[in-house]
């Protein structure tokens, strides 16, 4: 809501400064977002009768004005403006005058002649942008006074951010009314006087759909002039609230809705056939509104027609056919309450709004629809002229304004503050609300304009910004003391993040909605079944919602290669979404949260003491370990959309698989432009913060036997396998089985490897003979060759 | 007895004269050896008469201890000597940088998250959690926000797609931490519904949420915290206490100022926005917008099955983001979410 300062002090003017009522505003609700001054600081411009313009002798483009300044006698000034001309009013700058910039005005031999002054144009009063020739006053301007004082220069607009609640601000006379409540200044709202009427026309008005539409007043004016100027205060008005001046009509509706809060509609009355009807829209109805767009209305679209047609989508815009021009000359004028819920929504969903519907769909005063149509009746006759018919009205049950009762302790238990009835009687009168006392409880009737006063809290929360917010005091918190359960078993989240940054990895934060080619190549989704779509996604690449983290990780990748870094660690802790009709808590989508990590470059950071080995599937490996340790995770082999087929791994933990790691495929690595594949995992969040809680088991007091074993086994042969294929198989006395080398090349025969153990046996209750320890290695070695063939490595 | 002060001199000299431990052994038998001089008059003594054996005996025993003392003070000084010019040859260039593995760092949101759940935590709120991909009843109806409201219009929602291209109406990118509110006082009532008396609710909930907007101070995706206190005596006034309490804690400093101006919000009632202005630093007395607030609304209370007559709370909003800013004199939020190893690093 964007107003004039002037204006508002004609309907209430307190002691106060612009910045303190600003202020005042602010904290009372009404945020004050802009306060600017209408025109800069300057001085000693005045209105200017031009009498002569003569071509200056020396200079083409320059001319040899004579005005009259009101002093007496014409003032010789030389102006280069195109469009000075003889019998003007145009402002002009006098010798001392100050203009914005700093400017002074002297007088000055231009070319020869000596010019007492300067004609000014709208820029160079600093009221316009741009401007091109001098500011063309009219024609009974006052010669001689201020430029500041006729064009009511000495003014600020006011722009307050409005929450939705307050649509009763909406309008000069709200927030006069607020103002008065807050400062306690007298208001002087606008009197209305019932237009008589002095022609018999009418037009009848039927409420069909009397909850939607429960009030409507109607009138015909006829022989207007819809071509007679608007008045410079009203457009001065108008501009300054943020409206354009358009043609007499227009203008006189839309001041009428800034000074009352009204929207009202003007229809050609020529275009109207029979009685006008407020309905809801039928089946297939179409409607060319004024903005040309046409609409096929939906059911629940409240109408304005006639016997024959559509005319208007009622509270939001009229329709083009039924408009007034400039050719208009005979109206018929609407001033309706629309119910907030039949208008709310409606016209978003047509995506456009209106200042009708901004008010409409937040409430409009019903008390005040009368008022309006009298007011607007009584503005275009004095401005375009014509005769009036008599109001029509068409009138059902209006919204209910049903007293709320509030209680005063309620009321000091909710803000936590001594207020006392008295005190609360008080800040209800200054509000000018109706009420009855009973006791300490307070039976309140909410006036016609507030559509927030259904409950008792809306009360209170009258009461605290009357009593001022900052006057409220802040204790410090109190309340009871319990401790927090920890649960052992769960890392917190920090804490992980700590590990993982402590091994090298950067946290980022990544956008959920990716790109759909993302979707396709880091998690084969290319089904509109499988991917997760949004209907207005902010731009092409932000359209579907990821499904695993590694897209974002790769793109952070390529920009920070693209900023010359080459090691880059990074991981990021997030939700990810699938569809699931089954998931919960909502239903058709699975949202778990993941922990996924990238790393690219050199193993170790570039330095002296650093080998120049690149990054590779073990570093990562040995990350994820470290992370979930103590825990014993296993790896087996993955076929994953995002990973090389050889280099990747889904990972489990006690059995259930927690995520993948591995090398991103080489056709990604190479269609996003990778000099060298990084390696990638991911891992349920929740797994990972599970931790297991440590449970004593007895140390063996005699010592351990330690044995070497190499074997040669195929090259094929993964180490799990081996290890799997031992399980019951072996002596119970092993403890430990440590693969500590692996050797392909001289002396191991092709296509075989040779894999190193340490292995450590143990018994807690005694020592153990060599004997045991010979036939312990026994049966392992030939647990080795019999499942895999594996031959001792001599 | 000349002789043996001789001997020992000559031993002296002998042992001074080496620097090589393999050849002052070979010197000590000269001395000390089997047929060294020390050796061969200790054998000497048996022909010696008796009365004379003991003075002579004790005699060549003094030389032998102080051939042996020199010999063990010269084995000491070649040890030493050799162990000094072992660590001349070790030493290292201390100044080269040490070797580990670089390390990286928490996100400047995270890390706020972290400060703010921590002083959450110390006087007894909970972090709870709830979904992003969220139901529109949880975001806005459960919240007093019922369809074709108003305040609809101040979020601009992202909605999702059906399969087949229709408008998934029942489901939205939250568009506030708000629904976890939502959520979580209807997950108390089910559990402790029942008592007489509830336990009290105090939680604080962090999280990602949406809205159809994107410029240098917008970001279609950000962070807020929400924050919920419901209990039997929650009022106005304990709000602006914890609010008050955590921006001084938060920034840790006295010298700032708190405002709480009306405002509203569907799902509080008072409702309030906080701002905050410095005494001091770059953005000294500019009032700066950080969080909504309110005292929970009682269609939101009784929604979630908690009576307001006995119960009131209160919920807050603040923006992570900001406050990160603030805090770190970051300037513009797009930083963020750039992925940028430059900007990130600063706040390992």
């Amino acid at each position: 809501m964007k107003f004039s300062e002037s204006w508002l002090r004609t309907l209430v003017n307190p002691k106060l400064t612009s910045e303190e009522l600003s202020h005042l505003l602010t904290m009372a609700g009404l945020e004050v977002e802009e306060l600017d001054p209408v025109a800069p600081a300057f001085d000693s411009v005045v209105v200017a009768h031009v009498l002569e313009v003569v071509k200056h002798p020396d200079a083409d483009r320059l001319n040899v004005c004579q005005v009259d300044t009101g002093n007496g006698t014409p003032t010789t000034i030389v102006c280069g403006a195109p469009n000075v001309a003889v019998g003007l009013k145009v402002p002009s700058a006098l010798p001392g005058a100050q203009l914005p910039g700093d400017f002074t005005i002297k007088i000055a031999k231009v070319r020869g002649i000596e010019s007492s002054g300067m004609l000014c144009s709208a820029k160079e009063l600093g009221i316009a942008e741009e401007a091109s020739g001098l500011l063309i006053l009219s024609a009974d301007a006052p010669v001689g006074q201020s430029i500041r004082q006729y064009l009511e220069l000495d003014d600020n607009v006011f722009e307050i951010k409005l929450t939705p609640n307050r649509a009763d601000c909406l309008s000069l006379q709200g927030i006069a009314r607020e103002v008065g409540a807050i400062t306690g200044a007298a208001t002087s709202l606008p009197q209305v006087a019932e237009v008589p009427a002095s022609i018999a026309d009418t037009r009848a008005v039927v409420l069909d759909a009397p909850a939607a539409c429960p009030l409507y007043y109607g009138r015909i004016v006829k022989n207007v002039d819809a071509k007679a100027p608007t008045p410079e205060w009203m457009k001065r008005r108008l501009e300054r609230s943020g409206i354009r001046a358009i043609s007499a009509l227009v203008d006189i509706t839309n001041y009428v809705m800034l000074e009352l809060g009204q929207p009202l509609h003007a229809f050609d009355n020529t275009r109207l056939e029979g009685a006008v009807h407020a309905r809801m829209a039928k089946p297939e109805e179409k409607l060319l509104l004024l903005n040309e767009q046409t609409i096929a209305v939906d059911a629940d679209v409240l109408m304005i027609v006639d016997e024959a047609k559509p005319l208007a989508m009622a509270g939001v815009m009229g329709g083009e056919e039924s408009g007034i021009t400039l050719d208009t000359t005979e109206l018929f004028l609407e001033s309706a309450f629309f119910a907030p819920e039949a208008i709310a929504g409606r016209a978003r969903r047509y995506g456009f709004a209106s200042d009708a519907s901004h008010r409409f769909e937040r409430g409009v005063d019903f008390g005040g629809t009368r008022a309006a149509i009298e007011r607007a009746t009584q503005l275009i006759l004095d401005i375009c002229g014509g005769q009036a018919g008599p109001v029509v009205e068409a009138k059902a049950e209006l919204p209910a304004r049903t007293p709320v009762r509030l209680r005063t302790a309620r009321a000091e238990k909710v803000l936590g503050l001594k207020l006392g009835a008295e005190r609360i009687a008080g800040l209800f009168k200054g509000l000018a609300l109706s009420f009855v006392q009973q006791g300490d409880d307070f039976l309140v009737t909410p006036p016609s304009w507030r559509f927030d006063m259904e409950i008792e809290e809306d009360l209170i929360e009258e009461i605290a910004r009357l009593y001022g917010y900052d006057n409220i005091p802040s204790p410090a918190p109190r309340g009871r003391m319990e401790m927090m359960v920890q649960p052992e078993a769960q890392r917190p989240p920090y804490r992980i993040r700590q590990m993982l940054a402590d091994r090298g990895y950067q946290e980022v934060v990544n956008y959920a909605f990716v790109e759909q080619a993302w979707e396709a190549d880091f998690a084969a989704k290319a089904d509109e079944v499988d991917l997760i779509r949004l209907a207005n996604p902010i731009a092409s690449q932000m359209a579907v919602m990821r499904s695993n983290l590694f897209g974002g990780l790769i793109s952070n990748l390529v920009t920070n290669l693209k900023r010359k870094q080459s090691r880059v660690r990074l991981f990021e802790v997030g939700r990810t979404f699938h569809r699931d009709a089954a998931a919960q808590p909502v239903a058709g989508f699975h949202q778990p949260w993941k922990l996924a990590g990238l790393a690219f470059g050199g193993a170790l950071p570039e330095g002296w003491g650093a080998g120049a080995r690149k990054v590779d599937f073990y570093d990562v490996k040995g990350d994820i370990e470290a992370l979930l340790a103590p825990a014993v995770l296993r790896f087996e082999k993955l076929a994953h959309p995002a990973l090389h087929p050889g280099r990747a791994a889904r990972v489990l933990l006690d059995d259930q698989e927690i995520g993948c790691i591995g090398e991103l495929h080489p056709e990604w690595t190479q269609k996003y432009d990778l000099p060298q594949a990084p390696v990638l995992f991911e891992l349920d969040f929740a797994a990972v913060k599970s931790v297991r809680v440590p449970a004593y088991a007895e140390v063996s007091k005699f010592p351990p036997v330690v044995r070497d074993l190499a074997i040669v086994v195929d090259q094929k042969v993964a180490l799990q396998t081996l290890l799997d294929g031992l399980k019951g198989q072996i002596s119970g006395l092993i403890q430990d089985i440590q693969l500590f080398d692996v050797y392909v090349g001289k002396g191991v025969p092709e296509n075989k490897k040779s894999l190193a153990f340490r292995i450590v046996m143990q018994d807690t209750q005694r020592t153990l003979q060599d004997s045991e320890v010979d036939a312990a290695m026994q049966q392992l070695v030939s647990c080795f060759e019999q499942a895999f063939g594996a031959q001792l490595r001599a | 007895m000349d002789n043996l002060d001789q001997i020992v001199s000559e031993a002296k000299a002998a042992f001074a004269a080496i620097s090589d431990p393999d050849a002052l052994e070979q010197v000590k038998a000269r001395f000390l050896g089997k047929s060294g001089q020390i050796t061969e008059l200790l054998k000497g003594l048996g022909k010696l008469p008796p009365e004379e054996k003991k003075t002579a005996g004790a005699a060549i025993n003094v030389a032998k201890t102080a051939v042996e003392t020199a010999l063990n003070e010269r084995r000491e000084a070649i040890r030493k000597a050799a162990l000094e010019a072992r660590l001349a040859e070790e030493a290292l260039d201390i100044t080269l940088p040490g070797r580990a593995e670089a390390r990286g760092g928490l996100h400047p949101v995270t890390r706020t998250l972290e400060r703010i759940e921590s002083l959450f935590a110390s006087i007894g709120f909970e972090v709870a959690d709830g979904p992003e991909i969220e139901e529109d009843f949880h975001n806005f109806t459960a919240l007093n926000t019922p369809e074709d409201h108003p305040a609809r219009s101040m979020h601009d929602t992202f909605y999702l797609q059906n399969p087949d291209g229709t408008l998934a109406d029942k489901v939205l990118l939250r568009t506030h931490t708000s629904p976890i509110q939502a959520r979580y006082m209807q997950a108390h009532v089910a559990k402790f519904g029942q008592l007489e008396t509830m336990p009290e609710i105090r939680i604080i909930a962090p999280g990602r949420v949406y809205r159809v907007d994107s410029d240098a101070t917008h970001s279609p995706m950000f962070h807020q915290v929400e924050g919920l206190w419901v209990g039997e005596n929650v009022s106005f006034a304990d709000l602006k206490g914890v609010i008050a309490d955590f921006l001084k804690s938060f920034f840790e400093t006295d010298d700032l100022t708190v405002r709480f101006r009306p405002s509203f919000f569907p799902f509080t009632e008072p409702s309030a926005e906080i701002d905050v202005a410095f005494m001091s630093g770059a953005l000294k007395g500019r009032w700066l917008e950080i969080a909504g607030c309110g005292m929970v609304h009682p269609n939101v209370l009784r929604i979630a099955g908690i009576d307001p007559e006995k119960y009131t709370g209160f919920a807050f909003g603040f923006g992570p983001d900001r406050l990160t800013m603030l805090r770190y004199g970051v300037n513009d939020l797009r930083l963020f979410f750039e992925g940028d190893l430059r900007f990130l690093r600063q706040f390992a």
